[in-house]
């Protein structure tokens, strides 16, 4: 993942803290990442102190593919903030390792009226390397995957 | 009915006044001011005096910020009016704005209040108005202001308006039942309809459908249109124990039932459901509490904060199927003044203002009463429904006029 440090579109962005580093910062290794469940493998998002399933406290985090589903989407084109150009597509992926494993996002590297529900989807990152924060944004699936999923 | 009655503390509530301050775009008067109006105004209604009140629910409760979300908070009230208490109640985590109406009657059916004042007021037109405050912005923006909460996870992603959050659900709507904009229209172009007829409604011009599909568009499926209007103003509702009917100056009405569920994840994105939100729960849990059927209410005052939103509250009262409320609503006569569900009566938040919450339970009240003008609702309707929120937030109320 080169890291970049012009060119980034304002975003306001996260409070991190020890509790949600593991995802806003796991894009300085090009991962994405999130708490698990060490007794019950449950993927735990956003993330909390116990497991929401077993109620274990032993949570470890870990890196997931990175590939994703769109399950819903909007083309926003009010402008709310300073930022991101309208239009620009809003959009709720679930990630392939679970069911209910899922997260809002931006689709980029896609016109907006190429998004369609259910289309595959990867993680990309959007480095604000001075702010240690790396933000995960999905864009279609490409034949050229950067990294093993297998 | 699937509870005892005997149970059901909601049935020992009756809304005995109601009342409103002027409302307005930008009135840019103390918002205080216009608290106290609906109040006082709702306190004379029903026949009471300022003595009579012994309780005060609202929401949220006094907030400084975003600036125009709160128009005044309990303490405010209290002090002002000189109240003396035996119950009090001002908070934000409910389950929506009419949820602090509902603990209102569970406190008088507890014992613990017999008048107990709600209300909830706004100057969220004035404050955006005149510069104190964009119409999203939450901690005002700046550079140094970090997303935290639940809008960690949307702020980072340019998502600040729940407009962009309930599209979402909309378009998944869409895309599951072949949900159409012009379906979705008729929620705007009922209200601008009974917004004409409602002299303090804002928006009274009105609106065609070539007017709304040409309208700009915000995030689809939601155009301008169907984004409710920021405005200032006051609602209040005065709740009484059910033994003090005789103190009344008029027939009080009935809280039948309430609907309070929340089942699925309490976020705007981890729902299970992507078509519909906490309304879902609330509503069957509702019609559990009664004997009463969707099929006996007569008015629907329904939230429509956005315009999806009471697509979502129509079917989560089961006054249509899952995924039918576009063709239910389809060339809106069903849902007009002379349809078989009036709905959003006053013109709903899209055209009369956004109230929040509270101008749903008003309306309702004021048609029950048979006191709504130009556009009350033929056939002396006797049942109604005021249901409010969005999202994770779902408070219902079943009322009916007593005999």
């Amino acid at each position: 993942m080169a890291e970049q440090t012009t060119d980034v579109p304002f975003r306001i962005l996260p409070r991190v803290g020890p509790r949600n580093a593991h995802y806003w910062q796991g894009g300085r290794d090009g991962e994405l990442r999130f708490q698990r469940c060490d007794a019950c493998k449950y993927f735990i998002h956003p993330p909390g102190v116990l497991c929401p399933k077993c109620h274990s406290k032993d949570l470890s985090v870990e890196a997931v593919s990175g590939r994703a589903e769109v399950l819903t989407y909007s083309v926003n084109h009010q402008p709310w903030m300073p930022g991101l150009e309208p239009p620009f597509v809003l959009a709720i992926v679930r990630c392939v390792e679970q069911d209910d494993l899922r997260v809002t996002t931006n689709i980029v590297n896609c016109a907006p009226d190429d998004v369609t529900f259910g289309m595959p989807v990867q993680v990309t990152f959007e480095a604000h390397v001075d702010d240690e924060v790396w933000i995960p944004l999905f864009e279609p699936v490409t034949e050229n995957v950067g990294k093993d999923v297998s | 009915m699937s509870e005892a009655t005997d149970l059901l503390g909601e049935r020992r509530a009756l809304i005995s006044g109601a009342g409103q301050s002027e409302i307005g775009r930008r009135l840019h008067r103390d918002p205080l001011e216009l608290t106290l109006d609906a109040c006082l105004a709702a306190i004379e209604d029903a026949g009471l005096t300022t003595d009579d009140i012994d309780g005060i629910s609202t929401y949220p409760g006094g907030m400084e910020s975003p600036i125009g979300f709160s128009g005044a908070g309990v303490t405010d009230v209290h002090d002002a009016l000189r109240l003396n208490l035996n119950w009090w109640t001002g908070a934000l985590e409910l389950p929506s704005q009419l949820g602090s109406v509902i603990d209102a009657c569970l406190a008088v059916s507890a014992g613990l209040a017999k008048h107990v004042l709600c209300f909830r007021s706004v100057f969220e037109g004035s404050a955006q108005g005149s510069g104190g405050r964009a119409a999203v912005m939450p901690g005002g923006g700046g550079g140094s202001y970090r997303a935290s909460g639940f809008m960690e996870w949307l702020l980072p992603y340019s998502a600040p308006s729940a407009a962009t959050w309930i599209a979402m659900m909309a378009n998944r709507h869409f895309y599951e039942y072949g949900t159409t904009r012009e379906q979705l229209a008729q929620i705007a172009l009922n209200a601008r309809k009974n917004a004409a007829l409602n002299p303090n409604g804002i928006y009274r011009d009105p609106m065609s459908m070539d007017d709304y599909l040409n309208a700009r568009m915000i995030s689809y499926p939601f155009c301008l249109f169907d984004c409710d209007v920021p405005c200032d103003g006051g609602t209040a509702v005065i709740v009484s124990r059910v033994d003090t009917a005789a103190d009344l100056r008029k027939q009080p009405i009935q809280v039948e039932a309430v609907g309070t569920a929340l089942r699925g994840r309490p976020s705007w994105d981890q729902f299970d459901d992507l078509t519909t939100m906490a309304v879902r729960d609330a509503g069957p849990q509702l019609w559990g509490r009664t004997e009463l059927k969707p099929s006996d209410v007569q008015l629907a005052e329904m939230y429509d904060g956005f315009s999806f939103i009471t697509m979502a509250w129509l079917e989560a009262m089961g006054f249509c199927g899952k995924g039918e409320s576009g063709p239910f609503v389809e060339g809106g006569q069903r849902i007009a003044l002379d349809g078989e569900l009036p709905l959003n009566t006053n013109g709903g938040q899209l055209s009369s203002g956004r109230l929040h919450g509270y101008g749903f339970i008003h309306e309702a009240c004021v048609q029950l009463w048979g006191e709504a003008g130009d556009r009350q609702v033929p056939g002396d309707p006797e049942v109604g429904v005021a249901c409010a929120g969005g999202g994770p937030m779902a408070g219902a109320l079943l009322l009916t006029r007593r005999r």
